[in-house]
């Protein structure tokens, strides 16, 4: 399917097979009937125009928010699609938004890129979709655009989303990863790792009963919040695969400034660290999504702390450390003992180890 | 964390520290004769430099990182025959996730892996002894490596499958045993360790009377560590009192974990599943007599040696690593030539870069390219 999600003008078309087939890829009737019930049905609540093959924006609307377009796209390819506090299409949803964001956007629309694995059920695609309308509902941002394929047995894994957002970034607002500056400020708006850890224990490999949940959430509001505290702000960035610990070191290379932050300041939930302890693994190596960090000058430090804590999203907030003139290029972590060690870049994935 | 937060608590460490750098001032070293302490296990390795204990500690004190990470000491050999059981299209190979990137003379596992080979991360050998009952029209071979700590589990699993009269598990058996490793080391000309730091996950196993001839025929002191920081300062500063009072003697502060006799039930299953080889390879350390193990007789029928044929060539490690001397303690990672620019965690030309406990991949990881320049 190309074009915009919009209601057609006859009754709307329904799936009756339990599993989708190459059939409703295909392009004929079958494909119709899937994009018109599934899609179409659960997205297209503002009521839009004609079928087109495009998402079309009032130019003039957009520049009355900002004086800049922002543009991403993010593939999301997580298994399990269902998991403790989310799933692929919240996340899909919520990933987008938040790399919008973070660059000081306010999100207008989304697009969705949807590849189906054969054979799966129709009732999972629904819940995902309909978790994808709820979540953009809740967020405002509204899905205009899409396109569905379906791929033969095992050419993927159940099912992969691909979001594409644009939004408007304010006026006089310049955020970038270079713009670090010694003395700046890096603070995270709460709990690290509650994602990865989640996602990890949801694979039931492990079992271990703890009751970690994802922390997936529309960044979005508590950006707007906290710029408003700290117009000063210098950057930020959502801390999704490799965890916090990559987006410092990407701050420390692009500012070529040095990070450091304190092993006690770093918020993590006494499950997430004992998750890390029992698996060998580095709390702040695991994804997040709704988690972002933020550097801002150290006059506007405490304003944005309090106003970022104040939000829903943020009340586990911390300042974790400074920007620094030494050792640039590198993230130094004080431990708890006052030694040091260096926090560098993860290679692949993070492996438990056998002992 | 309850019981965890008392063994990091910062004021102890401190005091800890202090009393490390009074005794260690009465000793009498000099700055290039520094105290050297071996800590044998890579989990200790791994502690050390998660903590920033080396910074912490007086000049005088050097860490040396010993044989104890299971993983780095995996000759290439061994992964090549891995590899060569886990391309085979009947074969699901399980294995545990740190030993998916060491590098095979051709690839590791994790590259196997991507060229199509069925290879599955599993966090115990239950797990893949549950992945045979699934796929009962496949073969699944479970990657046994590891020291006492691990052997144990493997050994019970092998039991399981036997009593369940599973025939589609089989066991490519690496495990490998500290005690004749230890004292390859000790009899090498010019070792020049004072002490050792000894592994708490093995000792739980096999207790601490099997370091005896440690004191008794090489006096020296080993103590028997936890994992916390403060089980690692505690244990250094036992083994300074024993070098200040003239002593060599077995110490086991891990005694919260360790038994003195260590774990009898495991050790049964130990005993009755596996015996030792009459050699096995160790990386950059050589053939080490009665190092490792395999299955015995009754339990052929799951031993992937004998299931499948493996290549079992010998494969030199690369001329340029040194990791045979890091593991000995006579050089530090920075002296290999390659360490930090083709031997990265990226791309692994050692095994002491691969698992996050190889001294190679601590140092680059946690400490940087310190003392490189």
């Amino acid at each position: 399917m190309n074009g915009p999600f919009s209601l057609p003008r006859r009754a709307p078309r329904k799936v009756t097979q339990p599993k989708v087939t190459l059939a409703h890829g295909g392009g004929g009737t079958a494909m119709r009937d899937l994009i018109e019930d599934v899609f179409l049905e659960t997205f297209s609540g503002a009521g839009h125009a004609a079928p087109e093959d495009q998402a079309r924006f009032d130019l003039s609307a957009l520049a009355a928010q900002g004086d800049r377009l922002a543009f991403t796209t993010d593939a999301f390819v997580v298994d399990p699609l269902f998991f403790p506090g989310g799933d692929i299409g919240k996340l899909a949803v919520c990933g987008t938004i938040n790399d919008l964001a973070v660059g000081g956007a306010r999100p207008v629309a989304l697009s969705c890129a949807v590849i189906i694995e054969e054979g799966l059920p129709l009732e999972t695609l629904r819940a995902v979709v309909a978790s994808m309308a709820r979540t953009a509902a809740e967020a405002g941002v509204v899905i205009v655009t899409g396109d569905t394929k379906v791929v033969a047995r095992g050419a993927c894994d159940k099912l992969f989303l691909t979001t594409t957002g644009i939004g408007v970034v304010r006026t006089g607002l310049d955020v970038g990863i270079a713009k670090g500056r010694p003395g700046d400020v890096v603070l995270v708006n709460g709990l690290l790792g509650d994602h990865g850890a989640a996602i990890l224990n949801a694979r039931g490999d492990l079992a271990l009963e703890t009751p970690i949940e994802s922390d997936c959430a529309p960044l979005h509001d508590l950006v707007a919040t906290l710029i408003a505290a700290a117009p000063g702000i210098r950057m930020m960035r959502d801390a999704t695969r490799g965890g916090v610990a990559a987006v410092l070191n990407e701050l420390a290379e692009a500012s070529g400034v040095g990070v450091r932050i304190r092993e006690t300041d770093v918020p993590l939930r006494p499950e997430v660290n004992g998750f890390c302890e029992i698996l060998g693994l580095d709390p702040l190596y695991l994804a997040n999504e709704g988690k972002l960090v933020a550097v801002v000058p150290p006059e506007e430090a405490e304003a944005a702390l309090a106003a970022v804590r104040a939000h829903l999203l943020g009340r586990e907030a911390a300042i974790i450390g400074r920007l620094a003139a030494e050792r640039p290029g590198r993230v130094v972590m004080e431990t708890r003992f006052g030694g040091e060690r260096i926090v560098d870049m993860l290679v692949g994935d993070q492996l438990p180890r056998i002992c | 964390m309850r019981f965890v937060d008392e063994f990091r608590d910062p004021a102890l460490a401190a005091a800890l520290i202090r009393e490390i750098g009074t005794i260690c001032a009465t000793l009498g070293r000099a700055k290039d004769d520094p105290v050297t302490v071996m800590e044998v296990c890579g989990g200790h390795t791994h502690a050390i430099f998660r903590y920033g204990l080396e910074g912490l500690l007086p000049d005088l004190i050097e860490f040396v990182h010993g044989p104890g990470c299971p993983v780095c000491v995996l000759p290439m050999g061994r992964v090549d025959d891995c590899v060569a059981i886990a391309e085979r299209p009947e074969v699901i190979f399980a294995t545990f996730g740190d030993a998916m990137r060491v590098p095979g003379s051709r690839k590791s596992l994790l590259q196997a892996k991507a060229d199509g080979a069925d290879v599955r991360m599993v966090y115990s050998p239950l797990d893949a002894l549950e992945l045979a009952r699934r796929n009962p029209d496949r073969e699944v071979v479970f990657f046994g490596l590891g020291f006492e700590t691990t052997m144990p589990s493997t050994a019970l699993t092998v039991q399981r499958a036997a009593r369940e009269r599973i025939t589609n598990f089989s066991l490519f058996c690496n495990h490998i045993t500290i005690i004749p490793t230890l004292r390859a080391l000790l009899e090498q000309p010019d070792f020049g360790i004072d002490g050792f730091i000894g592994p708490g996950h093995v000792s739980m196993v096999i207790g601490t009377a099997p370091y005896r001839f440690i004191a008794e025929e090489f006096r020296k002191p080993l103590v028997v560590a936890g994992f916390e920081p403060i089980d690692l300062l505690q244990s250094l500063l036992m083994i300074l009192r024993q070098m200040a009072a003239g002593e060599a003697r077995i110490e086991n502060q891990y005694a919260r974990v360790v038994p003195e006799r260590g774990n009898p039930s495991a050790l049964r299953a130990v005993e009755e599943v596996y015996e030792p080889r009459p050699t096995f390879e160790w990386r950059g350390l050589g053939s080490i007599e009665r190092s490792g193990v395999r299955l015995r007789e009754p339990y052929a029928a799951f031993d992937a040696e004998r299931r499948f044929a493996v290549p079992d060539v010998k494969v030199a490690d690369p001329a340029a690593c040194r990791c045979g001397e890091v593991l000995t303690g006579a050089v530090k990672p920075w002296a290999c030539p390659v360490f930090g620019t083709t031997c990265t965690p990226e791309m692994p030309l050692g095994a002491l870069m691969v698992s996050s406990e190889g001294a190679c991949a601590a140092y680059y990881q946690y400490g940087g390219l310190r003392g490189a320049a």
